[in-house]
């Protein structure tokens, strides 16, 4: 064993050259390989990429698709966010358990089959969902689940579970995938119809300075969530100073409730490439990097073909449609870490390292990659771009409102008729996007996933813009019959899961809140409590080093504003004089087993 | 000097150099920000969040920002003392700390911004967390218990000491510092000279047999709260 997986480590980490850079293929290699990557496997990787061994540790360490210990030769990440949870993700987790005889994290007894929890993994639109390995399975119910881990026992083979593929590019034989498309209203930027080589010859018969001029004037901004003007971004990025830069898409889509970039990658992926290598030679760049979700591996061989043929039909490469321009793009995969879509966290993730983001000033504009100027660009940013290219930024501005130019794609899941992917003008009024959705009695509407806010039907007048109800595109619909706390409950059991720890009050601060919301959801809290979340909540939001911190205080703050009656139906009323807060039964638990009987005071 | 350039702290104009941090251009004249994650020599961290300033009305960390002409920043304001109060307290419950009979008591970083923060007793719940103890090096031990995740130690051995001995593991709450061998401490190539041993702001990392060597009223913070030193360069 120990030779063997001596000789499998050197082969893996001579594939990638020996540099440590490609840390994350490398264990995610020895990972695929061998279900783990054990201490010893660390010491190997570090002697061959020169590194110290606990620094393989700390990146084996950092993602959830990693792991020192073994894993059954399948595992089994049954997604438990929200959404899956309110369409039957306990009832399928409970049939899991009882047909496979295990718990959650817990591996088979013969060491075949291992049962983890994942955070969403972008199928909200077909919950419950799972990953098999990196194959996905969707719609599940519990008689479902049962039978899926007979037939799993059986043959050990996933890709069998996929009996019938979705809609599209899913059924394409280099994906063969059960999920659906599910795209209720194509617009016509992103899923217009494409000419693959029409935007980037344009783009390459004029100069980097007239592209970026031409994004500039198209008041394109990031479709991410940030909203910052892509062609400014890109102008700072060629100001900078460096021998080489980097254009990075980001296809980490990790914010619970969003998937509209499953669909573009799935449908669209030519667009996303000529996005890139237009923003490429724009800044000039020589490399781009693709860095897809570990959640979306199945698409992985799909867009590596999709790469090939650009580079054969000259669209890549070297001397790129003979204008002597060089550019390729790599795919780097994720491994489970929803950081990992903060700019600076997946350009450390791409560098092989852990995914903690870098401390700004420098901005990646500055310093990225390698220390490279950089451009990080969203999936649907990468698509306007090449539709500006396509049909002009005049055209392309008609579109929207003046402070939020073109269409924004919505990924809509929840207690709604017709989840799903909508292509929509910004401006479009909230109450406009519930009706399209078949959402007529939503209570309470999530924009801009966790990170985002809370919002409830006082506000549904309010528009989908950067101004306003500014969103990367989730939108979760809560009917009546939902405990708005609860759902807030488990957004901060999400923010505890993914904080990547590096700053106090995103690592602490988070536990913090998540105590005190549970506290009151058990029926001990205090009208104080609400006081002490806000201010914890803040604080939480102001001194947080990144956009992770210092949005995960939102679900508490908005819900705060918003739905304020949930909280105080939730906390009783002083009776006889006391507070419920301290409870002294369990408070002495521990010294009455110990002592082997009761306490009469606490139990009266 | 022509090159120096001009910021204002709390009103107060202040000269820096390009090259400085805020952190820096105001201890240069005798402005105190309070800091943990920072050390003098070593590359910042900006983690700890104690710092935080505000910089032309967005929260920074002091310790990672550079100084830029016209800067106005805010430090000593009553809304980031109470911001960095609640970070403070934050680390005591996140870890196990026990002042009473720690080494460290009267040196300790930590310690000392409480006292200087006034802090009595945190008002978040302790998390009382399980950590382990690592006692097997001959000269020098590690209490997890009181790491608060710092990264001098991380920082002190990979670029003072250029060993490595210290890397983060884990994410989030689950985060700590590991050791660069498969179980203990003794397994690597740590010295009690080591910059990375004196590193350690609070308890966590400690020499062996040299506790409470110091007598009480003799130690670093009996007599002045933390930041005086920067605070009495200011009188000169």
């Amino acid at each position: 064993m120990s030779e063997n997986l001596g000789a499998a480590v050197r082969e893996i980490c001579q594939a990638c050259g020996n540099n440590r850079v490609r840390m994350m293929d490398i264990v995610r290699a020895v990972q695929a390989k061998f279900g783990c990557v054990c201490g010893e496997a660390m010491d190997l990787i570090a002697k061959e990429v020169k590194a110290h061994r606990v620094e393989v540790q700390s990146v084996v360490s950092f993602y959830s698709f990693l792991s020192d210990r073994p894993k059954g030769k399948i595992v089994i990440r049954l997604c438990n966010d929200v959404i899956d949870q309110m369409h039957g993700a306990d009832r399928v987790e409970q049939a899991f358990c009882e047909e496979l005889g295990i718990r959650v994290g817990e591996t088979t007894a013969d060491g075949r089959i291992t049962l983890e929890h994942a955070p969403c993994i972008g199928m909200c639109d077909q919950a419950p969902a799972a990953l098999v390995n990196d194959v996905v399975v969707t719609q599940l119910s519990a008689d479902g689940a049962r039978e899926l881990s007979r037939e799993l026992k059986q043959h050990m083979t996933p890709q069998k579970l996929v009996r019938t593929y979705g809609d599209g590019n899913n059924a394409h034989e280099l994906i063969r995938a059960m999920v659906h498309n599910n795209l209720r209203g194509p617009g016509p930027i992103i899923f217009g119809p494409i000419n693959r080589a029409e935007a980037l010859s344009k783009a390459l018969s004029m100069s980097p300075a007239e592209v970026i001029r031409a994004v500039k004037t198209s008041r394109l901004r990031g479709r991410g969530g940030a909203g910052f003007p892509t062609g400014m971004k890109w102008e700072f990025t060629r100001g900078a100073k460096g021998e080489r830069r980097c254009v990075i898409c980001n296809a980490d889509e990790g914010e619970p409730g969003t998937f509209k970039d499953r669909v573009i990658l799935t449908e669209r992926p030519d667009r996303v490439l000529a996005g890139m290598t237009i923003a490429g030679y724009a800044i000039g760049a020589d490399e781009g990097i693709l860095y897809l979700r570990g959640e979306y591996a199945y698409l992985r061989p799909f867009l590596e073909d999709v790469l090939q043929k650009r580079r054969q039909d000259g669209l890549l490469g070297n001397n790129i449609l003979g204008k002597g321009f060089d550019f390729d793009i790599r795919i780097q995969m994720g491994a489970g870490a929803y950081i990992c879509g903060e700019e600076t966290a997946l350009i450390s993730s791409c560098e092989g390292l852990r995914g903690d983001p870098k401390n700004r000033p420098p901005f990646p504009a500055q310093k990225g990659y390698l220390e490279r100027p950089t451009v990080v660009n969203n999936v649907e940013t990468l698509c306007a771009v090449t539709k500006i290219l396509e049909h002009g930024p005049g055209a392309f501005a008609e579109h929207g409102t003046s402070g939020s130019s073109g269409t924004k794609l919505l990924s809509v899941s929840g207690d709604c008729s017709r989840p799903g992917v909508y292509e929509v003008e910004f401006g479009m009024s909230l109450r406009d996007v519930l009706r399209l959705v078949g959402a007529d009695d939503a209570a309470a509407v999530q924009v801009g996933g966790p990170s985002g806010q809370m919002v409830g039907p006082a506000d549904y007048d309010r528009k989908i813009e950067y101004d306003d109800l500014a969103t990367g595109g989730s939108v979760m619909v809560f009917g009546p019959q939902r405990n708005v706390v609860e759902v807030v409950d488990k957004f901060l059991e999400f923010f505890v899961e993914e904080s990547c720890g590096y700053c106090t009050p995103c690592r602490v601060g988070n536990v913090l809140l998540k105590e005190r919301i549970e506290h009151i959801l058990a029926g001990k809290g205090e009208p104080t409590d609400l006081e002490y979340l806000q201010e914890l909540g803040e604080t939480v939001k102001t001194m947080s080093r990144c956009g992770l911190g210092q949005t995960s205080a939102n679900p508490v703050l908005t819900t705060l504003k918003n739905f304020r009656g949930a909280y105080e139906q939730l906390i009783p009323g002083p009776s006889n004089g006391f507070q419920p807060t301290f409870d002294l039964a369990a408070a002495v638990g521990d010294a009455e087993a110990v002592i082997g009987r009761k306490s009469e005071h606490a139990h009266a | 000097m022509s090159d120096m350039i001009q910021i204002t702290i709390d009103g107060r104009e202040i000269e820096a150099q390009p090259s400085q941090t805020i952190l820096e251009a105001a201890q240069n004249k005798g402005v105190y920000i309070p800091r943990l994650c920072y050390m003098k020599g070593l590359i910042p961290h900006g983690s700890c969040r104690i710092c935080t300033v505000m910089v032309n009305g967005r929260p920074q960390s002091a310790c990672t920002t550079p100084v830029a002409p016209g800067q106005v920043v805010e430090n000593n304001t009553d809304k980031l003392m109470a911001l960095r109060k609640n970070i403070i307290e934050m680390l005591f419950v996140e870890g196990n700390h026990y002042c009473m009979y720690c080494e460290k008591s009267g040196n300790c970083e930590l310690q000392a911004l409480a006292y200087r923060f006034g802090i009595a007793a945190p008002k978040y719940p302790y998390l009382f967390p399980q950590r382990d103890v690592d006692a097997s090096h001959r000269d020098v031990l590690i209490d997890r218990n009181r790491c608060i995740l710092c990264g001098r130690c991380v920082r002190s051995s990979r670029d003072v000491d250029g060993k490595h001995v210290f890397e983060f593991v884990g994410r989030g709450p689950e985060k700590r510092v590991a050791i660069n061998a498969e179980a203990k401490l003794s397994d690597t190539n740590l010295e009690v000279r080591d910059a990375a041993v004196e590193a350690c702001p609070v308890g966590a990392i400690l020499k062996k047999r040299v506790g409470y060597a110091v007598p009480v009223g003799q130690r670093m913070y009996d007599h002045e709260p933390i930041g005086s030193d920067v605070e009495a360069g200011a009188a000169k």
